[in-house]
Formats: C-alpha cells, sequence, structure tokens
C-alpha cells in the first residue's frame, strides 16, 4: 500500500507540473522516475511513447499506465494513472467552480508566456538524453530522419508512422534472427 | 433535467471519446465538437475557451475538458452534483486507456525478454526520439515566432519577427539546465513563470 501511495504521489506531482500535453511530461518523468526513483529508465519512456502514439486516449495516462503497471501490476496502473489526473482534475473543479473567467487574466497569460518558454527548452533537454540512449548505430540515425522529417512535413498521423517502424523493425528483427539460427 | 440519465449519457459521451480519440491532446477537440453539438452542452467558444484554460493550466485537454463539462452540466442540479459528475466525466473519459494500458503491460511483461520484441522496440526509440523532436520544434515556433512567418520576405525581417523577450528567457533556462544538472523541472517552470510576469512577456 506505501508503495502504491509513493507511486500515486509521483504522478501527481507529474501531473501537476505537465503543462502542454503529452511530451511535455518528459522532462518530468525523467527526472522523477529515471533519475530519482530510478523506477524505469530512459529506454522503456520511448517505448511507452511510441505505444502510447497507436492506442487510445491521452498519452499522458497511457506512461502513468505503463509504468504503474511495471512496478505494482494492475493496481499500481491504477494509482499512478489516478494520481497522473488528480492534479488537474481538482483545478479545473475550483477554476469552473469560482473563476471560469481564469484565462482572461492578464497576469496568467504572461506566467504561461514564460512557462511555454520552459517547457520547449525543456523538451530539447530531454530529446537530447533520449537521443543519447536510442540514436547508438547508423540505422537508428537513418530511422530518426525519416521519421523527423515526415513528422515536421507532412500530414501522416503519427500513429501510422509509428506502426510501420514497428513493422519495419519487426521484419528487419525476424531475418536477423532467422539468420542466427541457420 | 433528469439527474442520473444525463449522467450516464456523459459518462457514455466522454468513455467513447477516451476509446476512439487516438494520439493525444489534439485527438480529442473533434470528439469534443461533436458533444457539444449534439447535446447542447457547451458551445463550440466554449470548446475554445477550454483550449486557452487548457494551455494555462497543468494536464491534458481531454481530461480538462472532460471535468470541465461534468461540472458545468451536472452543477445545474446542484454544486455537489456538478463535482460528482466532473469527477465521473473524468474517470470514464481515461477507463478505456487505463484497460488498454493495462491488456498492453501485461503482453509487454510476458514478452520483455523476447529478442523479436526487444529488436522491434530498438527501431521504434528512434522513431519516437523523432517524433518528440517534430513536437519540440513545433512548440519552438510558436514561442519565438509567435506572428508566424507569414511576413518573413527577407533575412532581415527574420529578426523582426523574432521574440526577443523569449529568446533571452530560453537561454536562461538553457544555461540552468547544462550548468545546474540538479535542477528539477518544477523549479524552472516557475521561475519561468515568474519572468514571464515580471517581463510582461
Amino acid at each position: 500500500m506505501k508503495e502504491l501511495l509513493r507511486l500515486f504521489g509521483a504522478f501527481a506531482k507529474i501531473g501537476a507540473f505537465t503543462f502542454g500535453g503529452g511530451y511535455a511530461m518528459l522532462p518530468m518523468l525523467e527526472k522523477e522516475l529515471v533519475e530519482k526513483h530510478g523506477w524505469v529508465t530512459e529506454e522503456d519512456l520511448a517505448d511507452y511513447f511510441a505505444i502510447g502514439q497507436c492506442t487510445p486516449g491521452v498519452i499522458a495516462v497511457n506512461t502513468a499506465t505503463f509504468v504503474g503497471y511495471k512496478l505494482k501490476r494492475i493496481p499500481g496502473a491504477i494509482f499512478a494513472t489516478l494520481g497522473v489526473i488528480f492534479p488537474s482534475m481538482i483545478l479545473i473543479l475550483i477554476l469552473a467552480a469560482f473563476l471560469s473567467n481564469f484565462a482572461s487574466f492578464e497576469v496568467v497569460k504572461h506566467a504561461f508566456a514564460g512557462i511555454r518558454v520552459c517547457v520547449c527548452v525543456l523538451i530539447f533537454s530531454s530529446v537530447w538524453k533520449l537521443g543519447k540512449k536510442s540514436l547508438k548505430n547508423w540505422i537508428c540515425w537513418v530511422i530518426f530522419g525519416i521519421v523527423f522529417l515526415l513528422a515536421a512535413f507532412s500530414d501522416i498521423a503519427t500513429a501510422i508512422l509509428v506502426i510501420a517502424t514497428g513493422l519495419l523493425g519487426f521484419v528487419i528483427t525476424l531475418i536477423r534472427e532467422r539468420r542466427k539460427k541457420a | 433535467m433528469n439527474f442520473l440519465p444525463t449522467l450516464l449519457r456523459l459518462c457514455g459521451e466522454f468513455f467513447l471519446t477516451g476509446l476512439f480519440a487516438v494520439g493525444g491532446g489534439l485527438a480529442t477537440l473533434p470528439f469534443l465538437y461533436e458533444i457539444g453539438a449534439k447535446t447542447g452542452w457547451f458551445t463550440e467558444a466554449d470548446v475554445l475557451d477550454m483550449i486557452a484554460v487548457s494551455e494555462s493550466t497543468p494536464g491534458p485537454i481531454g481530461v480538462n475538458m472532460a471535468t470541465y463539462t461534468g461540472f458545468t452540466v451536472g452543477s445545474l442540479t446542484s454544486w455537489a452534483a456538478g463535482v460528482l459528475d466532473g469527477i465521473l466525466a473524468t474517470l470514464s473519459l481515461i477507463l478505456p486507456s487505463l484497460i488498454i494500458g493495462i491488456v498492453i503491460s501485461g503482453f509487454l511483461a510476458k514478452f520483455k525478454d523476447s529478442p523479436l520484441v526487444n529488436g522491434t522496440f530498438s527501431f521504434l526509440r528512434p522513431a519516437s526520439t523523432a517524433l518528440i523532436t517534430a513536437a519540440g520544434l513545433s512548440v519552438a515556433a510558436k514561442v519565438f515566432f509567435p506572428e508566424g512567418f507569414g511576413g518573413l520576405v527577407s533575412f532581415a525581417a527574420f529578426f523582426s519577427i523574432l521574440d526577443y523577450k523569449a529568446l533571452i528567457l530560453a537561454a536562461a533556462v538553457a544555461a540552468a539546465v547544462i550548468f545546474w544538472k540538479k535542477a528539477h523541472p518544477i523549479w524552472l517552470i516557475l521561475a519561468s513563470a515568474v519572468a514571464g510576469i515580471v517581463f510582461s512577456m
């Protein structure tokens, strides 16, 4: 139970400071889960993001479910997931009840202009850490280059990009394994 | 309005959104517009307001929208009903992801030593890194060039549409990340919020 509450707490902290959607939570995930608690690795996070792209629902929720399950199976998945949505749920209830014009306050606008800059830099620092672990040879760089160009300059859905890369990886690995056995 | 049937419909609508919106926050938008049009619970303008609120609060927009709509619909009955509906609508939205996530996790745990699964993921990791890089660049474009690139006709114009305040703050955050390895993102985010207010960005 103590472990479950720690999971809930860690994810509530992550949820409270994830501004701007799924990718923006990566810096928080790295700090809390990889560096502080050592619950998952950098590679695990890359895997979860890839899966999260092609499964339904919010990426933050998917990632919480995966990490929670890895540590404490189904109860872990439930506690981590509830943790990650808890802060925003409480905050929105308060805003909806008392401050429905919250987003139009000047001070809020200025604060969030600052936060957006920060999150942007943090995402690149996370990409750097992730790249060091995931781009190990030239094949990885080629995949990175192609997927990056398609994601940045075409309208192809990210889910399709992930599924196509996954299929390619599956087939190549299958051929490699066959050769090893032969 | 009848409390219970409305609550069931609310949960049903958000459950379906959670089930079919693939690929994160913005993917929920078309579903939200449809719910609004079908039920009259909120207008397109409300969704736009909600995007603004979501950009100014932590948490995914889908989750925020479910909580907000639940509260708004429920509070027509009473304040407590608003809170209850807000919570239940949010739980309905995440329930499909939770179930599917648990099923996939079970599968991964079973095959975690399979060379085939590990090989496949070694290909997916660079793809995942590329997607995050692309997303980061599109955020950067909006942060540093808030006016867009429409006015970009010459090299000199490039500097006139660049947001200098954002650039200086970004340099400061980058320096903090590089030279102060233990910096927790929370402190950097809070400091940047203060900087945004002080320099009225």
